[in-house]
């Protein structure tokens, strides 16, 4: 629509012609400003990007942007959030109007390599997946051959919508949307029998139905879609504080550290947790990032460690129970694997 | 200036400074003023080229060979998730086109149906019209898309309920569901072009006719029954033709299948909703311009064609509509405009139109300003043939004053 043009013409005219100051030094620019412009997603997928009926911002990507806050500043407020859609937030962040994407974006070679983006901390692991209404008795997503799909414009899920059906020899009708929201509406009106997008987001989405009990998420995951933050590429400094940031929160989980207890942790007397919060006596580890030398202790202090923000945001403790999964630590059979800080 | 110095009337040029030299000046204006614009238009592009580079990424128009891998919902040519981007543009071109021509065709015929209403001397036919113009005009145009997407089409019975129906009713070929209007869809058989060529004859011949009667009717002053014998020419003739190849014509029905109706022909229902929204609101724009056309022709006029005898419906469409059009065109024009410009809202309810299509490569490739760029130049090609055209039919029906 008309306002999403403006925005992508915006992002070109920035692109072309104010660019200059954006692109120079990310956290220069961040801390010259006094806060972090974060593209998060505009339409309330619960658990990732949501807002609240007073205007507060939750979800695993929201807890990113707070980490990264928390680093540079100390202080997890000082985060700006700029709602997108999937079709806005490339040229978004293009163009500098933000410094992070934290958009449940996946990470893909041509996305790294093509688009002048840079990705490498995974803060969920997911998969594409299929919601169909009970009421279909479909058992399989192999028995969806000459479905009407609900699918987002500009997505990786829509190219492997189309690869997939194209693989197994079946037919499909899409129904393209540029917004969530409004797949959200088709697939409830019966526009189309089958929604797809990664599983998180479906079981997200599950909710917002008038009954979730009738739609079911179908078994088959057909992609890898690990999400992460992205930055711009040739910006290491601030990719380094953004990557970190996420490390950190699954680092603390690792060292047992949580937001109530990280003050005691402080005085372990464990060498690693020590020179990770930063007590260690000439450490440079926050120096050489560009960042406080508390910083990590700061993280934690305002989201917690990594299984603390996914227990609250899309585990247990949310409406939406997932379970950790591929996004357990490397210690419990997960992915979730920190680099050593050291 | 020469004029100015006529007028002054003294023969010699006033004595001024070179500063205030209006020649000089108005040189200078100018090539200032291009020197202002092509650095800016250089500085721009220098920008482009620096901050692409810094950014890892190519410029350039190459891109479009490369495979799409998206599926498009509706198209008219080939295409599949393998055909190249620019495949899919013409895919999105050719759908903004459809949804522009079916909508400005629409929007004429009930803007002028309305505009002409509002000035009816029926009551009850005038006001109705005043209501739809003030409700349609005043409502932005997206909202009118939710309505008819959100409000009606989305109303509509279920594909179940339909696939009932099917089951109760065996012999039913039309069906309007929430995922669109399904009917039956023509197969032309072998000679069937022989038919369509039987039509065409039959075409030309009822407007050498028509051109004949009106010669003799302004010979003799008596009309030949025009009407009778082209409706013979146009439908019966080709229609004779079609029963003596065999009637090859036949009929694809739409039928159950396990998840949609398969076969036939659909009209979607993100069509519908930006075609009926498209003409419906800009139908309310044209009203108006035909109501301040006609309203435009001097009363005597029609007073003048009642005295020789026309009866009102005569008198509109013989005296009053031809010198209406000319007051008409010219705003006209840019409603088209606008109903074309309008047609990329297509993307609120997933009209697979220029915009939506560019959209998605945009977000595949990454080449927001080659697309943008082609999204421009597209716009601006169809508008400026659109107005083009206006402005040759504007001249053809200007008044010539001899």
């Amino acid at each position: 629509m008309a306002k999403k043009i403006m925005a992508a013409l915006v992002g070109a005219a920035v692109l072309g012609l104010g660019a200059n100051a954006a692109q120079a030094d990310t956290l220069t620019d961040v801390k010259a400003k006094g806060f972090v412009q974060c593209g998060v997603n505009g339409s309330n997928l619960a658990g990732f990007g949501a807002q609240d009926s007073a205007g507060n911002w939750s979800g695993l990507d929201i807890d990113l942007c707070k980490a990264v806050a928390a680093a540079v500043f100390g202080d997890a407020t000082k985060v700006k959030y700029t709602p997108l859609s999937a079709k806005d937030r490339f040229p978004a962040l293009q163009s500098g109007e933000i410094d992070i994407l934290a958009r449940n974006t996946t990470w893909s070679i041509s996305r790294d390599s093509q688009l002048g983006f840079d990705f490498r901390a995974v803060n969920y692991y997911d998969g594409q997946g299929f919601m169909v209404k009970k009421e279909l008795g479909v058992k399989s997503a192999l028995e969806l051959s000459g479905a009407s799909v609900c699918v987002q414009s500009g997505t990786t899920t829509e190219l492997n919508l189309a690869d997939f059906f194209r693989s197994n020899n079946m037919d499909f009708k899409p129904v393209v949307f540029e917004a969530q929201d409004e797949a959200d509406a088709a697939y409830n009106a019966g526009r189309c029998d089958v929604y797809t997008t990664d599983a998180s987001g479906l079981y997200s989405i599950r909710l917002k139905m008038a009954n979730p009990d009738d739609h079911m998420v179908l078994p088959e995951i057909i992609s890898k879609e690990p999400l992460g933050p992205a930055v711009r590429q040739n910006d290491s400094k601030w990719f380094d504080i953004v990557t970190w940031s996420h490390y950190a929160m699954v680092a603390a989980e690792e060292f047992g550290i949580t937001q109530a207890n990280v003050e005691e942790m402080k005085k372990s007397a464990n060498p690693d947790i020590k020179r990770f919060l930063g007590e260690e006596a000439d450490s440079t580890i926050g120096a050489d990032l560009g960042v406080p030398k508390d910083w990590a202790v700061q993280i934690i202090k305002a989201v917690g460690n990594y299984g603390e923000s996914f227990e609250r945001n899309v585990g247990e403790g949310s409406p939406l129970k997932i379970a950790r999964g591929l996004n357990g630590l490397w210690t419990k059979g997960g992915l979730q694997y920190a680099p050593p800080v050291r | 200036m020469a004029l100015a110095d006529a007028r002054t009337g003294s023969g010699e040029p006033p004595k001024v400074s070179l500063l205030y030299n209006p020649a000089l000046r108005s040189t200078v204006y100018q090539v200032v003023t291009i020197i202002v614009i092509v650095s800016a238009v250089w500085y721009a592009w220098n920008n482009v080229v620096q901050n692409l580079a810094r950014a890892n990424m190519s410029a350039g128009f190459g891109f479009l060979n490369s495979r799409a891998g998206f599926d498009v919902a509706q198209s008219l040519i080939a295409y599949s998730s393998d055909s190249t981007y620019f495949r899919a543009l013409q895919v999105g071109l050719i759908n903004t086109l459809v949804v522009a021509a079916a909508g400005i065709v629409t929007a004429t015929i009930v803007g002028l149906l309305v505009g002409i209403g509002r000035l009816s001397h029926n009551w009850l036919i005038a006001r109705l019209c005043t209501i739809y113009v003030e409700i349609f005009r005043n409502i932005p145009p997206l909202l009118v898309i939710f309505f008819w997407y959100l409000g009606v089409l989305a109303l509509l019975p279920s594909i179940r309920t339909i696939f009932q129906h099917v089951k109760d009713n065996p012999d039913a070929i039309f069906f309007i569901s929430n995922r669109g209007i399904y009917m039956p869809a023509p197969v032309f058989g072998e000679g069937f072009g022989v038919v369509l060529a039987a039509f065409l004859i039959g075409v030309v011949a009822a407007i050498a006719f028509t051109v004949w009667a009106n010669a003799r009717q302004r010979a003799t002053g008596i009309r030949p029954p025009v009407l009778w014998i082209n409706l013979g020419l146009i439908v019966l003739f080709p229609l004779l033709v079609f029963v003596v190849m065999g009637s090859p014509l036949s009929l694809d029905y739409a039928v159950p299948g396990s998840f949609n109706m398969n076969g036939g022909m659909v009209i979607g229902p993100e069509f519908l909703a930006l075609y009926l929204a498209l003409s419906l609101y800009t139908a309310s724009f044209i009203a108006e311009i035909v109501r301040a056309g006609i309203r435009g022709v001097s009363k005597g006029q029609s007073e003048a064609s009642y005295a020789l005898g026309l009866r009102p419906g005569q008198a509109t469409r013989l005296v009053v509509l031809p010198q209406a059009l000319r007051i008409i065109i010219p705003p006209l024009t840019s409603q088209y405009l606008n109903l074309i410009k309008n047609s990329s809202l297509a993307v609120a309810v997933g009209y697979a139109d220029l915009v939506a299509v560019g959209g998605t490569i945009l977000n595949q490739s990454g080449k927001s300003i080659e697309i943008i760029s082609i999204w421009m130049l597209i716009y601006v090609s169809i508008s400026l043939i659109t107005s083009l055209f206006m402005n040759w039919f504007n001249a053809k029906m200007a008044l010539v004053e001899r």
